[in-house]
């Protein structure tokens, strides 16, 4: 497999240039799972400041991105991350999983963004139309989604 | 020793990082937050929440018993909300 590609930026980027560039002309992936993450306008939300810790935020996904490499037989991945002030609409994040097969696609994907979610330095500011700015708290519900895949191991690839 | 501060605890604090020099008893994270604790008002407005509060030693996720010292550089944030 070809080593996770990963990128923290501030930047756009293109869903459709990066699947393409996963595929890279080979022929033995089966298929490629997506997950893109957008700014959703909750409650009036003007923007999402997303902050950072240069460095280790990009190890940390970097040690996500291994350990689904590890666990899944993936041809390759992708993770972008943006930070910076995002506005509702933009992408925020973007995971792609390719695989010869579909099953183990979807489960890296998935359990690529529930790591993100709890062990990815990150740290959402959300500003208001009214001018009031809120930091966004965990939820306990992410713990649970990434918890899950503390115990279970992937199904043998087909 | 190199700390930083991100998201409500650097707003607290007042500064993103700071080079410290603490004496020689601290020699954990826990020991470190509470010594931070004393530095000022906005420190101990920071820290007062520690359970809250997560580290990081050499940019690596860190409990409150891991060692530090000179040379590291810590940071100190709440629970991450990427994705």
């Amino acid at each position: 497999m070809t080593a996770p590609r990963v990128r923290v930026q501030e930047a756009p980027f293109d869903p459709a240039a990066e699947t393409a560039a996963l595929l890279g002309g080979r022929t033995d992936i089966g298929g490629i799972a997506s997950f893109l993450g957008v700014c959703r306008a909750d409650d009036g939300l003007e923007a999402m400041v997303l902050e950072h810790y240069p460095g280790m935020t990009e190890r940390a996904i970097a040690r996500i991105a291994a350990e689904a490499c590890a666990r899944w037989p993936l041809a390759g991945c992708t993770v972008i991350h943006r930070h910076g002030r995002l506005r509702p609409g933009e992408p925020i994040v973007l995971v792609l999983t390719a695989s010869s097969h579909r099953a183990a696609a979807l489960e890296s994907c998935a359990f690529l963004i529930d790591w993100l979610k709890t062990r990815a330095p990150f740290w959402k500011r959300e500003e208001f139309a009214s001018g009031e700015t809120r930091w966004v708290e965990a939820k306990a519900e992410d713990e649970v989604s990434a918890a899950r895949w503390e115990e279970s191991r992937p199904a043998a690839p087909a | 020793m190199r700390v930083l501060y991100f998201s409500w605890v650097r707003q607290k604090v007042g500064v993103a990082e700071e080079e410290v020099a603490p004496p020689p008893e601290v020699t954990d994270v826990a020991g470190l937050m509470r010594w931070l604790a004393g530095r000022s008002p906005g420190h101990a407005a920071a820290f007062a929440e520690a359970r809250a509060i997560r580290a990081a030693v050499n940019q690596d996720f860190a409990t409150p018993d891991r060692h530090v010292g000179p040379g590291d550089e810590v940071a100190f944030f709440p629970p991450v909300t990427g994705g």
